[in-house]
C-alpha cells in the first residue's frame, strides 16, 4: 500500500510537470502524423505486395510501435536533468522505495504513450484505417508493455551514465538499426522481396515480432503464431526492462 | 547522548579507466560523535572526503567498511529509519525549475510518508520562517540563489527532522545572502532544538555557526574541537610588519627575531606570540631605536586559516 502511494505520489508529480510544458508530448505526437499523412499515402500502391488489404492496418501498427519505442527510449533525458537538479538526491534520501521512484516516472511515459496512440489510431481512422476494434486495443497494450520496458530501460541508463552527450549517442546506435530491422516502415519479408540476409539479422531483432503481432491483432487475426512469438516477446522485454531499472535504481552508490 | 556515532568508517571507489581498474580511497577511516543539539561544522578542502562521508551517514552510500549510528539506527542495515529521521540538504539543490515551489515541498513531505493537510501546513510555515513568503506558487527557476537555497532547506525540514545534514548550504551565494542563511541555520537549533551537521570550506562559515569543528584532509579527521580551543592550539598571535626598504627588513627581521621564529617575505616580517599586545610598545620603541619606521603594523588573532595550515601543511585557500 505504501509503495503504490509512493508510486503514485512520483507519477502525479511527474504528470503535473509534463502537462505544464508539454511540447514534448505535441513533438512526439507530431513525427508518426507526418510519417501518416506524408509517408501513408505512398504505401497504399504497395498494400498488396506486402500483403496487406488496408495499406493503414499494416502502417499504422508500425508507427505505434515506433512511438512506444522512440517516445519511451529518449524519456531518459529528462531524468537527467533532474538528476543536475539534485531531485533524484532528494528523492532518494527519503524512506520512498527506489523502486517507486522508477515506477512513477514509467507510468508517466505508459500514460502519455495511451494517449498519443489511442490519437494515433483515431488519426489513421481518417486516413482509411479500417481494422478490428479489440485488435487494435490489444495492439496498444502490447505497445505499452514495449513502451514500459523502454522507458525503464532508458531511465536506467540515464542513472548511470548521467550526460547527455553519452547518452545521445548509445540511443541513436541502437533505435536506428531497431527501426530500419524490425520492419517498422516495410516488412523484412521474402514477399516484400528482402535478401535473406537480411531476414536473418532482423530474426534477432525482438521488436520485429512485436509489429508482426500488432500487425496481426490490427486485422482481426489473434490466433496465429505471430501474435503468439510477438506477446511471448513483448512480455520477455517488459519482464527485462523492468529488471534492470529496478536493479539499477536499487543500487546504493546510483 | 549522542545522534551520530561513526568508527573507522570508510569508502574506497572502484574505477575502470580502460582496461585499468583504480581504488580511489575518498575516506580512509572516520571517527565522529556529535551530540544532540551541536552545530558541528565539518571542515576541509574540495576533495577531502566531506561529501563522502555526509553521504555514508545519509545512507546514499554504503560504507565500504566500519559502521555508523544515526539518529540511532545503523545506517547500513536500517536505512530506512535514518531516513526518516533525519532531513539532508544536498549541494545540488533539491527542486525542478519548472515546478512549483509549494508542490515540490509538499510532495516531498508526502514520500516521507506524513499526511498531506500536514506537510501542506509544515510547508508553509517553513516558508513563512524562511523569508519565502510569495514564493509558494513560483517556479524555483525564477528564485534568486539564496531563495532557491531557503527552499531547499524547507524541502530537508519538511518532515520536522532531529538531525539535520547541510551540505556546503552557502556555497556560490553572495555576502549579504550568506550572512542571511547562517541566521537561518542558527535558527534551526533555537527553534528546534535541531542537531545540524554541516560541511563547509568556508572558514568564516565554520566560525561564526559551530560549536564544534572537525577537520578533515585526506579522508581523515585530522583536528576536532571548539573553534576557540582549535585556535589556541596555533601558537598564538601573528605580528606582521611591513617595512619601505630592503635593509630595514633586515633590521626589522632582527629586532623582531627576539620575540620567536621569523618568516620573512618581499617587506613583510611576522612573528606568531602568545602575548602580541604586551609585546607590542617594547617592539615599537625597538624598531624606533634601530631607525624603523613600519609602513604598517598588523596583529592578527589566529585564524581557522592559521589552524588549517598548522595541521595539514596547507592554505585552505589554495584548494577552494
Amino acid at each position: 500500500m505504501r509503495f503504490v502511494n509512493e508510486t503514485f505520489i512520483v507519477w502525479r508529480r511527474q504528470m503535473r510537470l509534463n502537462l505544464r510544458n508539454p511540447a514534448w508530448v505535441i513533438i512526439g505526437l507530431t513525427q508518426p502524423i507526418l510519417y501518416l499523412a506524408l509517408f501513408g499515402p505512398l504505401l497504399e500502391p504497395l498494400a498488396a505486395q506486402i500483403g496487406a488489404d488496408n495499406a493503414y492496418t499494416f502502417f499504422v501498427p508500425g508507427l505505434l510501435v515506433q512511438l512506444g519505442l522512440f517516445g519511451a527510449l529518449f524519456a531518459g533525458f529528462g531524468l537527467i536533468s533532474e538528476w543536475r537538479e539534485g531531485v533524484i538526491e532528494a528523492e532518494r534520501v527519503t524512506p520512498a522505495s527506489r523502486t517507486a521512484l522508477l515506477l512513477g516516472r514509467v507510468l508517466r511515459d505508459v500514460v502519455l504513450l495511451a494517449v498519443q496512440g489511442i490519437v494515433l489510431i483515431g488519426i489513421g481512422f481518417l486516413f482509411g484505417l479500417r481494422g478490428s476494434i479489440g485488435g487494435m486495443l490489444f495492439g496498444l497494450l502490447l505497445v505499452i508493455l514495449l513502451g514500459a520496458a523502454c522507458s525503464a530501460g532508458s531511465n536506467a541508463l540515464a542513472l548511470t551514465v548521467k550526460s547527455e552527450d553519452v547518452m545521445a549517442p548509445i540511443l541513436n546506435s541502437i533505435s536506428l538499426p531497431v527501426l530500419l530491422l524490425a520492419g517498422i516502415l516495410l516488412p523484412i519479408s521474402a514477399r516484400s522481396g528482402a535478401p535473406d540476409w537480411l531476414i536473418v539479422a532482423s530474426d534477432f531483432v525482438p521488436v520485429k515480432y512485436t509489429v508482426n503481432a500488432v500487425r496481426d491483432v490490427f486485422t482481426g487475426v489473434f490466433a496465429s503464431s505471430s501474435v503468439l512469438w510477438g506477446t511471448v516477446w513483448t512480455i520477455v522485454l517488459f519482464a527485462v526492462g523492468l529488471w534492470v531499472g529496478t536493479r539499477t535504481f536499487r543500487k546504493e552508490n546510483a | 547522548m549522542p545522534v551520530i556515532t561513526a568508527r573507522a568508517l570508510a569508502r574506497t571507489f572502484h574505477t575502470k579507466r580502460g582496461r585499468e581498474k583504480t581504488d580511489v580511497v575518498a575516506v580512509t577511516g572516520v571517527d565522529l560523535d556529535v551530540d544532540e543539539g551541536e552545530i558541528v561544522g565539518f571542515l576541509g578542502p574540495n576533495g577531502a572526503g566531506k561529501t563522502t562521508t555526509l553521504r555514508m551517514l545519509t545512507t546514499l552510500l554504503k560504507p565500504t567498511s566500519g559502521s555508523a549510528q544515526v539518529a540511532g539506527y545503523d545506517v547500513a542495515s536500517q536505512a530506512s529509519e535514518v531516513r526518516r529521521n533525519i532531513g539532508y540538504v544536498s549541494q545540488s539543490g533539491s527542486t525542478s525549475g519548472d515546478a512549483r515551489a509549494g508542490e515540490e515541498v509538499v510532495d516531498h513531505g508526502l514520500l516521507y510518508g506524513i499526511p498531506r493537510a500536514q506537510a501542506e501546513r509544515r510547508g508553509r510555515e517553513l516558508f513563512d520562517q524562511l523569508e519565502l513568503d510569495g514564493m509558494w506558487d513560483r517556479a524555483p527557476k525564477t528564485l534568486s540563489g539564496g531563495q532557491r537555497r531557503r527552499l531547499d532547506i524547507a524541502m530537508g525540514l519538511v518532515h520536522d527532522p532531529t538531525l539535520v545534514f547541510l551540505d556546503e548550504p552557502t556555497t556560490g551565494l553572495d555576502p549579504q545572502a550568506r550572512a542571511n542563511l547562517w541566521v537561518h541555520i542558527s535558527d534551526l537549533r533555537q527553534r528546534l532544538g535541531s542537531t545540524v551537521f554541516l560541511t563547509t570550506h568556508y572558514l568564516d562559515e565554520a566560525d561564526a555557526l559551530c560549536d564544534r569543528i572537525l577537520v578533515i584532509d585526506h579522508g581523515a579527521i585530522v583536528a576536532s574541537g571548539t573553534p576557540e580551543a582549535l585556535k589556541r592550539e596555533v601558537s598564538g598571535d601573528l605580528i606582521e610588519l611591513t617595512v619601505a626598504s630592503d635593509t630595514e627588513l633586515g633590521t626589522a627581521s632582527r629586532v623582531l627575531g627576539g620575540l620567536g621564529e621569523v618568516s620573512a617575505t618581499d617587506r613583510t616580517v611576522s612573528v606568531r606570540t602568545p602575548t602580541a599586545g604586551r609585546e607590542l610598545a617594547g617592539l615599537i620603541r625597538a624598531l624606533d631605536a634601530a631607525g624603523v619606521i613600519p609602513e604598517s603594523v598588523e596583529v592578527r588573532r589566529p585564524t581557522l586559516d592559521d589552524v588549517f595550515l598548522n595541521l595539514t601543511g596547507r592554505s585552505l585557500r589554495e584548494d577552494a
